[in-house]
């Protein structure tokens, strides 16, 4: 299978005036297409670290970096937007639209900044990653008339317009309630299983377990690495979670 | 980006805040404005000036009593050998590039007429009066060299002491008395209308000057000497000629100066446009102060705005955006900012402009050159101080930007 990722003795130190704090401690792994991995850790475990140099916005202090086959030391600022813009889908917690402005024209955002003009309409490309995250009769609602989710779902159109090879979500329903959690994690298991690879950052084993692979990081240092035993199904915690609701009304 | 998005993106996130684009680039619509507006002002009084020098009269020469010092004390003008009829005969008599001569004899009264009475100033010149200033007649007839001769005490007099002394009936052939001295009107002067540098240029009484030297003034000293050129190629020879003539009347020898002063109208046009022109450039360096201050308006709001799309500028570099990206869409909408603020001012200073010219409050002269110029001194306006803020706005790092709160 080809790889998406692979990191080979992945080292990041910070300096904080005389202060070295080393984030990530050589850090090994490799991620296939198709894959949904899980990155877990407790704070100041260096999983921030790791999504911030897996999205490309910050460069290793030692060690390699390949991202879809490409060798990501030594390239420039400019290349690191250019992979940005081509490779990577990213996911936030905060969502991140840009306020006043339609959910079509947020998805948009990512090909308008496409130098290598791929797409020829952008619009219509747009609007395909908008039925994908079922929201095809909300093109041109603003975010503050969406909800959470409706706003988080707009968020994965726009990381999946650029076909990327890869999706970062850095604890995406951290702003959202369990039930829309849910939905969203429905919605990203099944664009997995339409064959997009995953890796999600987040501190819930709860919701780890809707990946396929957990990866669990301690110090700077993989203490984990091992594939899910017993998946749940977002969908079928959906159903569940409906008919309780029914049983018990509050 | 392509360029049509980038423009795209800037108009729409102006757009997103109207208030406050609005408010950014009044400084640049009330710089733009005035700048316009003062220097069209400084260059309406420029042309004005320049009218009523020529309105004056045709190829004027001015002869004034010079400046004379003895023994290092410096007496004024007119301190000196102050001129006579009898200059004035002999230039008339030798000069040949002369068309008219006149001496001007000056002094002022209170008139009493049938209809009031009123405080002016009597001018006592010869028959050539009319040649020499460019002046025509609206009723009645100029007097004649008889009159001169034998001071005749007839007045032609200008439109403003028509309407102040004879409010209701014609005024030929009436009298009116100065200084208990009747004199018969004769004559009305067209108007020549308001003057820039003093009072009107109607309010005035015309008479012989040896009547006004015998029975106003006494003496026989005049004020000044007007002649006209017969050319306006002819005024530097006409100069010269008067000088030699003047020099010969005055009796000075080689190793004496002039005790006159010879000024023909360009000069005195000249002197006026150049005051106009310092006018001009003053008025315009403070309104062009005012473009500045609305400069550093829109830095700051520039500025600020980075702050508070922090976020947007960091999600914006997470899905690719250069740094240049950034740096020319802040660029692009500041430059956009101070551009549109300087077409509303171009237009307000047109608006302003035709308003006052139409009401007739002020003559004001918009030339092109000044509407090209602080139209891309309104764009260099948003490149100088959209640039610092655009740079910051691109310096920024992804990871801060998206974090930032």
């Amino acid at each position: 299978m080809d790889m998406v990722i692979e990191t080979r003795n992945l080292c990041k130190t910070y300096k904080i005036g005389e202060v070295e704090i080393k984030a990530l401690r050589g850090v090994n792994f490799s991620i296939d297409k198709g894959e949904f991995v899980a990155v877990m850790g407790s704070s100041g475990s260096g999983k921030s670290t790791l999504m911030n140099l897996l999205g490309c916005l910050d460069k290793p202090s030692s060690g390699d970096f390949f991202l879809d086959g490409i060798n990501t030391n030594g390239l420039s600022k400019n290349e690191y937007a250019a992979i940005r813009n081509q490779k990577i889908g990213f996911v936030f917690q905060g969502f991140n639209l840009l306020p006043r402005t339609t959910a079509l024209e947020n998805v948009e955002l990512p090909l308008l900044y496409d130098r290598q003009k791929k797409h020829a309409n952008s619009a219509q490309k747009a609007r395909n990653a908008l039925c994908r995250v079922s929201l095809q009769d909300r093109f041109e609602h603003l975010p503050g008339q969406l909800s959470g989710g409706q706003q988080q779902r707009v968020a994965i159109a726009r990381a999946l317009v650029n076909d990327p090879a890869l999706i970062l979500a850095d604890e995406p329903t951290g702003n959202l309630d369990s039930y829309t959690s849910m939905e969203v994690f429905s919605l990203f298991q099944q664009l997995n299983d339409e064959g997009i690879t995953i890796v999600l950052v987040t501190h819930e084993r709860d919701f780890a377990r809707y990946a396929k692979r957990v990866i669990e990081l301690k110090d700077g240092r993989i203490i984990r690495d091992a594939l899910i035993q017993n998946r749940l199904y977002a969908k079928e915690d959906l159903k569940l979670f409906k008919q309780s609701e029914i049983i018990t009304p509050i | 980006m392509n360029s049509k998005n980038i423009f795209k993106v800037a108009i729409r996130s102006i757009l997103k805040s109207r208030m406050r684009g609005l408010l950014t680039t009044l400084g640049i619509i009330i710089g733009v404005a005035s700048v316009i507006i003062m220097v069209a002002i400084g260059q309406g009084a420029q042309e004005n000036i320049t009218q009523q020098i020529s309105a004056l009269g045709s190829n004027l020469i001015i002869i004034y009593p010079g400046t004379t010092a003895s023994g290092g004390v410096n007496k004024g003008a007119g301190s000196f050998n102050r001129f006579t009829l009898e200059d004035v005969e002999k230039i008339r008599k030798k000069a040949v590039y002369i068309k008219g001569i006149t001496p001007i004899v000056r002094t002022s009264s209170q008139v009493i007429g049938p209809g009031g009475n009123w405080n002016t100033s009597i001018e006592g010149v010869s028959t050539d009066f009319q040649e020499v200033r460019n002046w025509k007649l609206k009723s009645g007839a100029f007097f004649s060299d008889r009159d001169l001769l034998s001071r005749s005490k007839v007045a032609v007099i200008g439109t403003d002491i028509v309407t102040n002394l004879f409010p209701s009936q014609e005024p030929v052939g009436k009298y009116i008395r100065i200084r208990n001295v009747p004199f018969k009107i004769i004559g009305v002067l067209e108007s020549k209308g308001q003057s820039t540098m003093g009072p009107s240029n109607d309010d005035i009484i015309i008479a012989p000057s040896t009547t006004v030297l015998d029975r106003l003034v006494g003496g026989r000293y005049i004020n000044l000497i007007q002649a006209s050129a017969k050319s306006v190629e002819l005024i530097d020879s006409a100069q010269v000629e008067l000088r030699l003539i003047m020099r010969d009347s005055h009796r000075l020898n080689e190793t004496e100066d002039d005790d006159f002063s010879i000024r023909n109208q360009t000069q005195i046009t000249e002197t006026f446009s150049e005051t106009a022109r310092t006018l001009t450039l003053l008025l315009g360096s403070v309104a062009g102060v005012s473009l500045l201050v609305g400069g550093i308006g829109i830095m700051n709001i520039m500025l600020v705005s980075v702050t508070e799309r922090t976020r947007e500028i960091g999600l914006r570099l997470s899905v690719g955006a250069r740094s240049s990206d950034i740096l020319i869409q802040f660029l692009v909408e500041s430059i956009l900012l101070s551009l549109s603020g300087g077409i509303i001012g171009i237009l307000i200073a047109f608006g302003v402009s035709f308003v006052l010219n139409t009401y007739n409050i002020m003559t004001m002269i918009i030339t092109p050159f000044v509407v090209i110029i602080s139209f891309f001194f309104s764009a260099a306006v948003g490149v100088f101080f959209g640039f610092y803020p655009a740079r910051k706005a691109a310096a920024l790092n992804p990871i801060d930007a998206l974090r930032y709160e």
